[in-house]
């Protein structure tokens, strides 16, 4: 085993994503207290110019795998696993993405490595800490790792983005992709989120959680939005339910919204629903449990019963 | 025909808690089916209904007795037969992490022979989110991560899934998946049913078969897992948040204020 670090790329429709130069930067991080180096996997699409583009401060090699135009999880699973065979590596890093969790879990499997995911931090002193977070981020934990070696996905927007440019080597990986065990097809992508509201240009959103209980009660929201001028959007159940439509989604499979204000209003802040509304300008949290980890990054705080603070702040306003 | 559904019952906290140890002190959890397994349950009882074959839908859980009231939850809702994994092993394991809980539903899914295997994308109080594709793995399935559209009609017979895969920012990717295979299933797919009087009362007489490891031919080496949980804390509140208090009048009067100075309201 080397003290080496592959961490592997993310794309999707021709661009590489931003999980991927944080990665450079958890990958660098981790391969300077193993004192190995940084090897980058580019697998599937413009490898040739993915590869420019994930070269960058601190990594040393960027292996790319030219095969196909998208993500196939069998692929990246075999591709993943050759280079891990070749060059030995202590730890490889994925992102923590759907398409990471596409193929993080059945690389560890394949490997027989054990598999930490969604690490929100990562250290090492001859053996392998993360620090993740449980019960909806109500609380933190760190897990260390009884083995050599591990596969661990990181939660994207942890780790600063790495911006200066590297000076890696690039060179491709030969490998023959087995075809026979390529049982998947991806046929196409869909845009889900359209229709007559883009919450992402709204100023002013008043965004609804599960607090709310129930369909009838998201009248009362309804009417603080009005009163306030401002745009309706919510957290994921609200839409799961059938309550709103999905273009009024909050968060990473919905829409990534940065208004001037943003009131979540029985909303608990989980991950998923953060990474669409941390770039707000003013975050206002109405929550009656004061450990909700929306608090966290809200800059005006009620804690208290949405059913008696929303329609009090509406006459405020009417 | 068979679909094998996972379920687990998963501890949420209460608003308040203390931390006793490694864990939530237990006086402050609450236990209940994972969010995302009741999701995973109702498109399993959707494929066997859309079956004109004979389908069983069976599901396997990893947990104490308590949990059978989780699933008995899953029986009232449509599935035919449950198996529950347990033993002073299992409950002596400090960590059941994602190679040991596949370990154990791999030796369920060689005993039972599923067809389609559906698990939920993630357990909602360790968000591990990795069992369904690394299972698949193990027992040679093909698999889906993060489904949150299925065709259900046809996919048995036929042997393929027509799935969409939720991806970051409101896209679908469009996939065909040959069975038999995994799918980890994502909240919205469907509507969950509401357990009527007449399935609570039925899933009282299904089978829940407790399974020891050494009867799934494993032993405790099965959950010796290389993963430990060293800490747990709440973590350092990094807000700097303004807080309003006061009954909830003064509270929005307070609130008003401040939005009515970032320009919210003005006509
Ligand atoms: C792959 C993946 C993608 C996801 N994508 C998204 C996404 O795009 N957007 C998203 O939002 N989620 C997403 N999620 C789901 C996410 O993990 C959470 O489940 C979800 O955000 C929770 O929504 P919530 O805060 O409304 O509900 P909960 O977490 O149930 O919170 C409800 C809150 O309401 C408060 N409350 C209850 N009653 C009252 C009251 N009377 N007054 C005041 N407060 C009250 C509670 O204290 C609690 O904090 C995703 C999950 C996964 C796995
Ligand atoms: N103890 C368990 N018993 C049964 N199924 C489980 C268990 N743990 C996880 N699963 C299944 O695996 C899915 C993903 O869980 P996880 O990988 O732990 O986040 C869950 O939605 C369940 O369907």
């Amino acid at each position: 085993m080397t003290s080496d670090v592959l961490a592997v790329a993310e794309h999707r429709r021709g661009d590489v994503r931003d999980v991927s130069y944080e990665l450079v930067t958890a990958g660098r991080e981790l391969a300077e207290e193993t004192g190995g180096d940084l090897h980058v996997a580019v697998i599937s699409g413009q490898v040739e110019e993915f590869a420019t583009r994930v070269n960058r401060e601190g990594v040393d090699v960027v292996h790319t795998v030219d095969h196909g135009e998208e993500f196939n999880h069998d692929v990246y699973v075999q591709a993943v696993c050759a280079l891990a065979d070749e060059l030995d590596p202590q730890y490889v890093l994925t992102p923590n993405s759907v398409n990471g969790l596409d193929y993080a879990p059945a690389v560890a499997n394949r490997l027989a490595l054990p598999l930490v995911t969604d690490a929100v931090g990562i250290e090492y002193d001859g053996g392998l800490t993360v620090t993740r977070e449980m019960y909806g981020s109500k609380v933190e934990t760190t897990v260390e790792v009884d083995a050599e070696r591990t596969v661990v996905t990181v939660r994207p927007g942890e780790w600063m983005v790495t911006e200066a440019d590297g000076d890696a080597e690039v060179t491709p990986f030969e490998f023959e992709v087995d075809e026979s065990a390529v049982n998947s097809t991806v046929t196409g992508f869909e845009e889900v989120a359209g229709g007559d509201v883009d919450i992402a240009d709204a100023e002013v959103l008043v965004s609804v959680g599960r607090g709310i209980e129930e369909e009838e009660n998201i009248e009362l929201v309804e009417r603080l939005a009005d009163a306030l001028g401002a745009t309706l959007s919510s957290s994921r159940p609200i839409v799961d339910n059938g309550w709103l439509p999905k273009n009024r989604q909050v968060g990473q499979s919905g829409k990534v919204v940065t208004p001037e204000v943003y009131i979540a209003i029985g909303i608990s802040g989980a991950v998923q629903h953060v990474a669409g509304m941390k770039g707000s300008e003013t975050i206002v949290a109405i929550n009656n449990d004061s450990n909700a980890p929306i608090f966290d990054i809200a800059d005006y705080g009620v804690v208290g019963d949405l059913f008696d603070v929303v329609p009090a702040l509406t006459e405020e306003f009417e | 025909m068979k679909v094998l559904v996972t379920v687990k019952e998963v501890a949420e906290v209460e608003d308040d808690f203390e931390i006793a140890d490694l864990d939530v002190d237990p006086r402050y959890l609450e236990y209940d089916l994972n969010e995302w397994d009741e999701y995973a349950v109702e498109a399993a009882v959707r494929l066997a209904e859309a079956s004109d074959e004979d389908v069983e839908v069976v599901s396997a859980t990893i947990g104490p007795e308590r949990s059978e009231e989780t699933v008995r939850m899953a029986l009232a809702k449509g599935v035919d037969r449950a198996v529950r994994i347990w033993d002073d092993d299992v409950e002596a394991a400090e960590f059941l992490d994602v190679a040991s809980k596949v370990r154990l539903l791999e030796a369920v899914v060689a005993e039972e022979d599923p067809d389609i295997v559906l698990t939920g994308v993630q357990a909602n109080d360790t968000g591990f989110g990795a069992t369904g594709v690394a299972l698949a793995d193990a027992v040679g399935f093909e698999w889906g991560a993060v489904v949150n559209h299925l065709d259900t009609e046809g996919v048995l017979e036929d042997g393929v899934a027509h799935v969409h895969r939720e991806l970051e920012g409101g896209i679908d990717e469009i996939t065909e998946i040959d069975l038999p295979a995994v799918l980890t299933i994502q909240t919205g797919i469907n509507e969950p049913r509401y357990a009527s009087l007449r399935g609570i009362r039925q899933a009282q007489s299904k089978e829940i078969a407790r399974k020891t490891l050494s009867d799934l031919g494993l032993d405790h080496s099965a959950v010796a897992g290389e993963l430990f949980l060293t800490d747990m804390y709440e973590p350092e509140a990094e807000s700097d948040a303004t807080y309003f208090d006061g009954d909830a009048g003064e509270q929005a009067a307070q609130l008003a204020t401040a939005l009515r100075e970032k320009g919210v309201g003005a006509e």
